[in-house]
């Protein structure tokens, strides 16, 4: 993939400021220091304020107790090697891959989703782009009828990348344009068709069945659709997160997350949260505002960039 | 939205149910779970330990106020704390500036919701009857200019109110992102200078969403603060933001000194423990809250009521406060003892009554539990009924009165002619008070579980019966917080009524 290019450093741009504040700052805070209750305690702070959440902090930070108790860690260098262990260890071996259509005859279609501000249509045009690298031919649906505006921005994105839009009126039916969405990829035999829809609150019940209808109509065009639903997450997004990647989950089969914002951020540690409470796996993060700015997203690499030497 | 740190309170403010004083101990036990709440809400952390800990000095040494249970006063204490860290003295709004117009400058993050508020603002200006205008400055995100455009558009078509709603843009001017960096200033200056030439009462400014680490944009915003001088600089900041709110929000202090905040998608299920952060790290008054997707759903922030909010407790702190007035701890035991051994009389339930009624009319206190409010908003709450049961019981004699079984058909006709009822009504009363002093026995031996049950089947019993269940309530030890017991039953109980 030709994503994978120069991902490792990459990443590690992106997740400066996370390193910095997380990882930097835990192998600063933790690098050649004796292990006592305050360098723990400083650890709980850390991994916190990096919204990794009460509950996994808390199961992390037990087990750093446990062993300081009983001497199998004694220093700060112990702790970093013994956390990256355990980080990497919550993640099992789990399908990250971008799901496509098995039939090539039949369009792939990837479904994003996500609340207000979250990023979809950026991360959109980064999705297009990527494809659009590997020589697949992207058309997407403008299906946001009700942000003023939405439709607009998807277009100069599409005008940018050089990729058709299918969209309808201001106000009107989203289903309706996902349908002539699926109609158009069809007859114009594209590979790829992506559904951009409008941002709403998981709350919002009458609005999350909205979205079960949109996936629901484009299933009624192309049965195996879509191959992909993802739900763009604003990674700034606190403990809501968990909440939300639920909500989404129940109203549209959610096949993975595109975590966005992270290179504004200094909190990596919402991936972890995620991890923990959902089982829905992150498979891209966005780390700039280009349309190139996109990684897939590798826990390994992660962990180990959160730990990185300043 | 904030149910969930509610429930995280709950479960902390249990634990001090049944002790008979706060001291340090139990509220520091307490107050662990209040931290794990806070920091679950995406509070700050630091901040959460600096209120937990000046929760714990303002609790400690407390007496426990007559008729309370700890936990009760515990509520007031940490509902006050949170109202001080969340307010702050300042006329709510947008005030006016003159001669105008007045500037008010928008910021925050990518994705916080800037333009869609600053409709808002517009149409919350229109509807005072005063005159706005839209300055899109934000060159950058792709098609911003229209969306604000259109927003403008629905605010002087859709939204009422009489003033005037202009919109300025240049849309040339709109380049590729990151090549339109001075452009910005330009626009908002010639935007200005439009709406001083207009008369425009206010001039909004919908600037680009940006990283706080973003030191070129950032300093496009400075630039444009240099050169407006924004009466208002609104930070708009997404109620679901977690830890980093804090980083953030100090950045725009710092570069810009904000006057104000507003709080976005509060209409969400967050626990919001960002508007603590928000707050305490810039002390700039949190404005408005944005409550929805429709333009006029912004509201004026009220700390008392965000901290009601948090703590899912209605205005029960008012309600707390009354009772304190009208209640003694002695009085609270003896009744609460009697209620338990089934010695509770007729004569009791009447004082109780009239010391409910002394705090205030019944649909106003009704009010002020959880949940309660928006429940009972259009629903008429007889005083007379309470009359009616109050006459009943005054033309009883205090024989009658302390033993209900007195009661036989000769005296029920004397009692029905002595307060204008029916006899029937009065065998009614009866039964029912049965009824409930058999229950209010069992309570007390209850937990809340049971107790919850139990209010159940008192509802079951209907009518006066659950208006007994309410008038026992302040005398019920360790019953009170429990909302959602108190919630439940004048809830139903008026649907029933009004069937």
């Amino acid at each position: 993939m030709a994503l994978l290019k120069s991902m490792m450093g990459r990443l590690r741009k992106g997740l400066d400021r996370t390193r910095k504040a997380m990882g930097g700052g835990l192998r600063a805070l933790l690098g050649g220091k004796r292990l006592d209750e305050n360098l723990i305690r400083d650890l709980e702070r850390a991994l916190i304020q990096s919204d990794t959440g009460v509950a996994t902090t808390r199961k992390l930070i037990t087990g750093v107790r446990d062993a300081y108790k009983t001497q199998r860690l004694n220093t700060g260098d112990e702790v970093i090697e013994y956390l990256k262990r355990e980080l990497k260890a919550l993640w099992p071996e789990q399908d990250r891959a971008l799901h496509f259509s098995a039939d090539p005859g039949v369009p792939t279609v990837i479904l994003v989703a996500g609340v207000n501000g979250a990023g979809k249509t950026t991360s959109i045009a980064k999705l297009a782009h990527a494809l659009h690298e590997q020589n697949k031919s992207v058309l997407l649906a403008a299906c946001d009828t009700y942000r003023a505006g939405a439709v607009r921005q998807l277009e100069i994105w599409a005008e940018r990348l050089d990729m058709q839009v299918v969209k309808g009126q201001q106000g009107g039916d989203p289903a309706a344009v996902a349908f002539d969405a699926a109609e158009a990829a069809i007859s114009r035999n594209v590979d790829v068709l992506i559904v951009d829809t409008a941002g709403r609150l998981h709350t919002q019940d009458s609005l999350m069945r909205q979205l079960t209808k949109i996936r629901d109509v484009v299933r009624r065009r192309i049965p195996q659709a879509p191959h992909e639903v993802l739900l763009v997450l604003d990674a700034t997004t606190g403990q809501n997160a968990t909440q939300q990647a639920r909500q989404f989950a129940q109203a549209i089969d959610v096949t993975g997350i595109f975590l966005t914002k992270l290179d504004g951020t200094a909190r990596g540690g919402v991936v972890i949260a995620i991890q923990q409470e959902t089982n829905i796996p992150v498979k891209f993060i966005g780390v700039g505002e280009t349309p190139a700015d996109v990684e897939p997203f590798d826990p390994d690499r992660f962990v180990d960039a959160l730990f990185a030497d300043e | 939205m904030f149910d969930r740190l509610s429930d995280g309170f709950s479960s902390a403010f249990k634990k001090l149910s049944g002790k008979g004083k706060i001291s340090e101990a139990n509220v520091r036990e307490a107050m662990d779970e209040v931290r794990d709440a806070l920091l679950d809400a995406d509070v700050n952390y630091e901040i959460v330990n600096d209120f937990c800990d000046s929760v714990v000095d303002r609790a400690v040494g407390t007496e426990v106020t007559k008729s309370l249970s700890p936990q009760q006063e515990m509520v007031g204490i940490v509902h006050k704390a949170l109202v001080d860290l969340m307010s702050a003295p300042t006329e709510p709004g947008v005030p006016r500036v003159s001669p105008g117009p007045t500037v008010v400058m928008m910021c925050g993050l990518q994705g916080s919701g800037k333009t869609t508020t600053c409709g808002k603002l517009a149409a919350y200006l229109k509807k005072r009857g005063r005159s706005v205008m839209l300055a899109a400055a934000d060159l950058q995100r792709p098609a911003a200019v229209d969306q604000l455009r259109t927003v403008a558009q629905q605010v002087e078509t859709e939204m009422p109110g009489g003033a005037q709603v202009h919109f300025y843009a240049e849309p040339d001017k709109v380049a590729e992102y990151g090549k339109a960096v001075g452009a910005a200033i330009t626009v908002c200056q010639n935007a200005y200078k439009a709406a001083k030439a207009k008369g425009v009462d206010t001039l909004i400014l919908d600037t680009a969403g940006r990283l706080h680490v973003n030191d070129d944009l950032m300093g496009e915003l400075r630039a444009v603060n240099r050169a407006l001088q924004p009466h208002h600089i609104l930070l708009v900041v997404d109620a679901m933001t977690g830890q980093d709110a804090v980083n953030s929000a100090k950045a725009f202090h710092e570069q810009l000194e904000i006057d104000g905040v507003i709080l976005t998608k509060f209409d969400s299920d967050t626990r919001g423990g960002a508007a603590l952060s928000v707050k305490k790290v810039t002390g700039a008054p949190i404005r408005f809250i944005g409550v929805g997707e429709k333009l006029d759903a912004i509201e004026e922030f009220h700390a008392e009521r965000v901290a009601g909010r948090i703590l899912g407790m209605g205005d029960v702190v008012s309600l707390v406060e009354r009772a304190q007035q009208e209640v003694s701890e002695e009085e609270a035991e003896r009744m609460a003892e009697k209620m338990a051994k089934g010695q509770f009389t007729m004569e009791d339930f009447l004082d109780q009554m009239r010391t409910l009624r002394k705090m205030g009319p019944m649909k106003q206190l009704l009010g002020m539990l959880p949940g309660v409010g928006q429940a009972l908003k259009d629903v008429q709450v007889d005083e007379k009924q309470l009359d009616r049961i109050e006459g009943i019981v005054n033309s009883m004699t205090p024989t009658e009165r302390k033993d209900v079984n007195k009661i036989n058909p000769s005296r029920r006709k004397r009692i029905a002619r002595g307060s204008g009822v029916k006899p029937e009504e009065v065998s009614q009363l009866v039964k029912q008070f049965g009824v409930v002093s058999k229950l209010s026995q069992q309570f007390s031996g209850m937990g809340i579980k049971g107790k919850m049950k139990a209010m159940k089947d008192l509802q079951a019993a209907g009518g006066a019966a659950g208006a007994l269940g309410g008038m026992g309530m302040p005398a019920l030890p360790g019953m009170g917080r429990k909302g959602s017991t108190h919630t439940a039953s004048p809830k139903t109980r008026f649907k029933k009524r009004r069937k």
